[in-house]
């Protein structure tokens, strides 16, 4: 079940769609949905980590300096990191592409 | 014990196939007219003479949802409902067979209210024609026993692995004492053998079942599900002719009953195609080529069954124990006339609704609907269909 989108066919599939590979949510680009992206300003972050606790994606990690930064591969821009950050070091910007 | 014909109520004698079948689990929720199934089973369990989990539950809704989990861990799963009860499993019934898990389910035919009726005609198994179920009409007791072990074996065929609907009516058939062949245990332990469902939930094996489908795969696994289903037909056709050879008794997607050069032909499901016998007797004794259709398969369809069978008539009435309001009138009868809409040859399709909500037909009755089938098809007739045996 790990082939992309476009492989798979209906002759592919396991009996009643059964995923016997466990954990391969994690292949799955939920960052696709998102129609704006949070821009992190390091200058006003003061490495709190509230946005990374609110994230109900889970996708907002540290980064080596210590900053937060979500992985865009899942992130689904909601904006609620934006919303409770502190700081205001969180920016949505439509997505222009 | 030794096979032997005995006199019981049909329903009793489900309850007996299931044990044969040897069940593990039975979840069910009682309802008129199923009600006498279930409880022999819960009988059964309860006085040791069937090994089984019975899980009561409150409601049919969980019933079925407690199938899907015993089934997904390889059990051998059995429950019964009818009427309202079916409507209330609707949604699950479409996730058993997405699913893929081999349930088996006896339906006590019945109507859905309002009015209020507990009595029986086919509105419930056609609200759940589309729920990707094998779905199979039986016209007596033994037919019906018979269907419930074939379902066992159809359904857990690796070929399969689709969930079965056994079509009973309620009380026509639910509360009749008829006689029934009842085989011995051995001979039904050499037709159907034990049940391994080949991704069961496994804790040491983890897998995901009914995971959710982005729009990229959906339709490819509504594909899987339309082929796989279609295909059923083989299996089915192979396991009656393995049935028939083991315990003598034939069955097949569609039954004629003095269809040689029969001009006009009669089709019924259930258990009212055996009054219906009654009437084509009569009227081929008064020297009219008449002759009657029997449908057992529904799902399936046997296409091809169905169009060879009524090639050479001039006229096919057909009788539905159900009305789909406001459309095409009766279910079965639009979906014949749309099997043969691309035939070069093929009978005018009459179509009649009656027999609901527990309202006989008598063999007189069926003689009348031919009659005016025959009328109405030399005449021309502006209708869809026509309603048997209303006051006006």
């Amino acid at each position: 079940m790990t082939k992309s989108e476009g492989e798979l066919t209906w002759r592919g599939l396991e009996i009643g769609s059964i995923i016997t590979e466990p954990g391969n949510a994690s292949q799955y680009q939920t960052g696709g949905w998102r129609t704006q992206r949070p821009i992190h300003d390091t200058s006003r972050c003061i490495k709190c980590g509230l946005c990374a606790i609110f994230c109900p994606e889970g996708c907002i990690e540290p980064n080596a300096e210590g900053y937060f930064e979500p992985n865009l591969f899942y992130c689904k821009g909601c904006g609620i990191c934006a919303r409770e950050c502190w700081t205001q070091a969180i920016t949505m910007v439509e997505e222009e592409e | 014990m030794r096979a032997q014909r005995v006199g019981i109520e049909v329903s009793r004698a489900i309850a007996i196939a299931a044990k044969l079948a040897n069940v593990d689990v039975v979840s069910a929720y009682p309802i008129t007219p199923q009600t006498h199934i279930v409880e022999d089973i819960a009988e059964l369990v309860a006085n040791g003479e069937l090994d089984a989990a019975y899980i009561p539950v409150e409601s049919e809704h969980s019933a079925m949802s407690a199938c899907l989990g015993a089934s997904a861990v390889g059990a051998r799963t059995f429950t019964a409902t009818a009427g309202q009860g079916l409507e209330l499993m609707h949604e699950v019934l479409y996730i058993a067979s997405s699913m893929r898990l081999p349930i088996v389910m006896a339906v006590a035919n019945r109507a859905l209210s309002a009015p209020l009726s507990i009595w029986g005609d086919h509105s419930d198994v056609m609200a759940a024609r589309d729920t990707g179920w094998i779905q199979i009409f039986a016209a007596n007791g033994q037919e019906t026993f018979d269907s419930v072990l074939c379902a066992f074996r159809i359904a857990e065929d690796q070929r399969v692995l689709l969930p079965v609907m056994v079509n009973l009516d309620g009380f026509h058939l639910t509360h009749m004492i008829e006689p029934i062949c009842i085989p011995e245990q051995s001979e039904v332990d050499k037709f159907l053998p034990p049940y391994q469902y080949p991704l069961p939930l496994d804790p040491d094996k983890p897998i995901t079942m009914g995971a959710f489908a982005p729009p990229y795969i959906y339709t490819e696994t509504k594909k899987a599900q339309q082929v796989n289903l279609t295909a059923a037909k083989e299996v089915i056709l192979q396991c009656w002719r393995e049935f028939g050879d083991l315990f003598g008794r034939y069955y097949s997607p569609v039954e004629g009953y003095h269809c040689e050069k029969a001009k006009v032909l009669l089709l019924v499901m259930g258990s009212f195609s055996e009054t219906a016998m009654s009437a084509i007797d009569t009227l081929r004794g008064e020297g009219k080529e008449v002759g009657l259709i029997k449908l057992r398969l529904w799902r399936p369809f046997p296409f091809d069954e169905i169009r060879r069978a009524v090639r050479d008539a001039e006229v096919l009435i057909v009788l539905d124990r159900a009305l789909s309001f406001g459309g095409p009138g009766g279910p079965v009868c639009s979906e014949i006339r749309s099997a043969l809409y691309n035939e070069d040859k093929k009978p005018k399709v009459i179509g009649f609704v009656g027999g609901l909500g527990g309202r006989d037909i008598s063999p007189g009755g069926f003689k009348e609907i031919i009659n005016r089938g025959i009328e109405i098809s030399q005449t021309g007739s502006e209708q869809e269909f026509e309603m048997f045996g209303v006051r006006e």
